[in-house]
């Protein structure tokens, strides 16, 4: 028997991260060939997925719904290679930017086990598996979150760890439910159910549960804490893959199981436009750049689900490509600044935006990265985050709904504001005391965020190619 | 089960809803208290309530063996609380450590 890609994007993490916590003194090592690895399986499997769209494998041959099937199609795929890849550029960023010992001991099986349980997200095709891996991910996402060790990041973690359980108990009690309704848990079983008042009310606690777990308005209130407090590649990680997970059942499932109401659908972009309205405010608020970036990935979070409702109930069926053009922009794009802001902090010492352009120290390939991010999130063409945006408000004008037009816009222009704070001190040059240019503060740690700024805006250019990738396979059509 | 008509009080319901007053008790737990030892045995109701919806799930009456699925279920839910547990403790320690160092 070969091995099978999709065997291999899931084991290969899990195996390494064991490793890399049996072997402390190399797991540096052993996690880059692990996350190499995973890279290689979801290349290929991409590969098969472009050759024959959708893959399914159903695992010791038995058949769901008795059995455990793993599936891969192009949005699957377009996840997976997401994280695959962002996961490798921090991964390489963190091998320089973790100094303690302990850090470095701890951060390589956390961050490989999460690799597991994000790839067991993206290929699972039911609903208990999901839950198990939403556990896993969150587990491990507690342990990145206070791997600082600091007061504050250990509080914050603790609260995450609440809101985290407790999301993922509503999403087993609905579990419970759909399993009381229909005997069976898998996909296609929902797919074939029969809308009913009680499937309603199911789908109804796992997606809450599952907003609580992306952090969306007026459920975030765990999430700023959590990720300014963590060091660097840990935010990266958690901001730009973490809350993608949750995320990814959301729109897996509301797909398959149709949401019942009209109503419901505004609701959920309602709430997407608080995220956007009050995340730019706290975003204008914040003292500390790092608390800024997290509140900025509220207000990302909230613009998804935006493009989610965008055109109602009957857009959904094109409504959810917007949604992941823009989980897959802000994903590359997050990570980037957070490493960015991470090594500014690194260079300068501290992270108070006020202060920023009165250091000596001018780390300029970070501040110049972070500039490329933030052009991707504010939206600016040709990046992938402005083709997010674009067809979110296309999709909403032919639909008619200009309200959605209007907070994008003034989500855009919010972000413009407190993306401009941070900039302008950046382009400052007046205030500086000591003689300029004595050190540029540039390190090899800034290669990966460079790398993945220059990617969220290059990958604009891809645009069409990803939108037809993710659509092979019929993720959401009548094909199960 | 027909509305205007009151519904029989079998075992699997009386299960079922005293699973659901579990969950909602734990909820309310969760989201009310501010003790954090309080909260994680709040969040242990609620999967305490959890795993008695789905025991309900695989009853199917006297004659009939029980289906073994949601005991599996079960199992595994009650395996990854253990888990999460045993860290939201450590950290509620780890925390209450840094505390009173920082008190002294």
């Amino acid at each position: 028997m070969t091995l099978d890609p999709m065997i291999l994007a899931l084991f290969a993490p899990l195996f390494g991260a064991v490793a890399a916590f049996v072997l402390p003194r190399a797991a540096g090592a052993v996690g880059l060939v692990a996350v190499l690895l995973t890279c290689g399986a979801v290349l290929a499997l991409a590969r098969q997925v472009l050759a024959a769209g959708a893959v399914t494998l159903e695992l010791g041959g038995w058949a769901p719904p008795m059995g455990i099937a793993l599936r891969a199609d192009g949005l699957g795929v377009a996840m997976l290679a997401m994280t695959a890849a962002v996961g490798l550029l921090v991964s390489v960023g963190a091998l320089d930017a973790l100094r303690e010992a302990r850090q470095r001991q701890y951060f390589w099986p956390l961050w490989l086990l999460l690799l597991t349980g994000m790839n067991g997200v993206y290929l699972g095709t039911d609903i208990f598996n999901l839950y198990v891996m939403i556990e896993v991910i969150a587990l491990a996402a507690v342990g990145l979150t206070v791997l600082s060790g600091t007061r504050e990041a250990v509080r914050a973690g603790l609260e995450y760890m609440y809101a985290s359980i407790l999301g993922a108990l509503l999403f087993l009690m609905g579990v419970g439910f759909v399993y009381l309704q229909l005997g069976r848990l898998d996909f296609a079983g929902l797919i074939a159910a029969e809308p009913s008042a009680a499937l309603s009310a199911a789908l109804a606690l796992m997606i809450v549960g599952l907003l609580l777990k992306t952090a969306l308005f007026p459920l975030h209130f765990w999430l700023p804490a959590a990720h300014a407090n963590a060091t660097a590649p840990a935010s990266a990680l958690l901001s730009g893959l973490v809350v993608k997970a949750a995320l990814y059942i959301f729109l897996r499932l509301t797909t398959h199981v149709p949401l019942p109401d009209e109503i419901l659908v505004t609701l959920i972009g309602a709430l997407g436009a608080g995220a956007v309205l009050w995340g730019g405010v706290q975003a204008l608020r914040a003292e500390r750049l790092k608390l800024l970036v997290a509140w900025s990935t509220v207000v990302q979070i909230g613009l998804i689900f935006i493009a989610f409702a965008r055109a109602g109930q009957v857009g959904l069926a094109e409504s959810w490509k917007a949604a992941a053009l823009l989980i897959l922009a802000h994903g590359v794009a997050k990570a980037a600044m957070f490493l960015a802001a991470g090594r500014i902090r690194d260079e300068v010492g501290h992270d108070i935006i006020r202060d920023l352009d009165r250091a000596p120290i001018r780390p300029t390939l970070a501040q110049f990265t972070f500039a490329l991010a933030a052009i991707s999130l504010i939206g600016l063409p040709p990046s992938l985050g402005f083709i997010g945006k674009w067809s979110l408000m296309e999709g909403a004008m032919a639909a008619g709904y200009w309200h959605w037009v209007a907070v994008t816009m003034i989500g855009t222009l919010l972000s413009v504001a407190y993306f401009s704070r941070v900039l302008a001190g950046f382009l400052r040059f007046d205030r500086v005391r000591a003689p300029l240019g004595e050190h540029q503060g540039w390190a090899l740690a800034d290669i990966a965020p460079l790398t993945l700024a220059i990617s969220a805006i290059s990958l604009g250019l891809l645009a069409a190619p990803i939108l037809s990738f993710i659509e092979l396979g019929y993720p959401f059509g009548a094909k199960p | 089960m027909m509305f205007g008509t009151m519904p029989q009080l079998t075992p699997d319901l009386i299960y079922g809803v005293a699973g659901i007053a579990v969950f909602a008790i734990g909820l309310v737990g969760a989201l009310c208290t501010q003790d954090r030892l309080r909260r994680v045995l709040a969040l242990k109701l609620c999967s305490v309530g959890a795993g008695f919806l789905l025991v309900v799930a695989a009853w199917r009456g006297p004659p009939a063996a029980p289906d073994p699925v949601p005991h599996a279920l079960v199992i595994t839910g009650i395996v990854v609380m253990v888990s999460a547990t045993a860290v939201a403790l450590a950290l509620i320690r780890r925390l209450q450590t840094l505390e009173t160092e920082d008190d002294t």
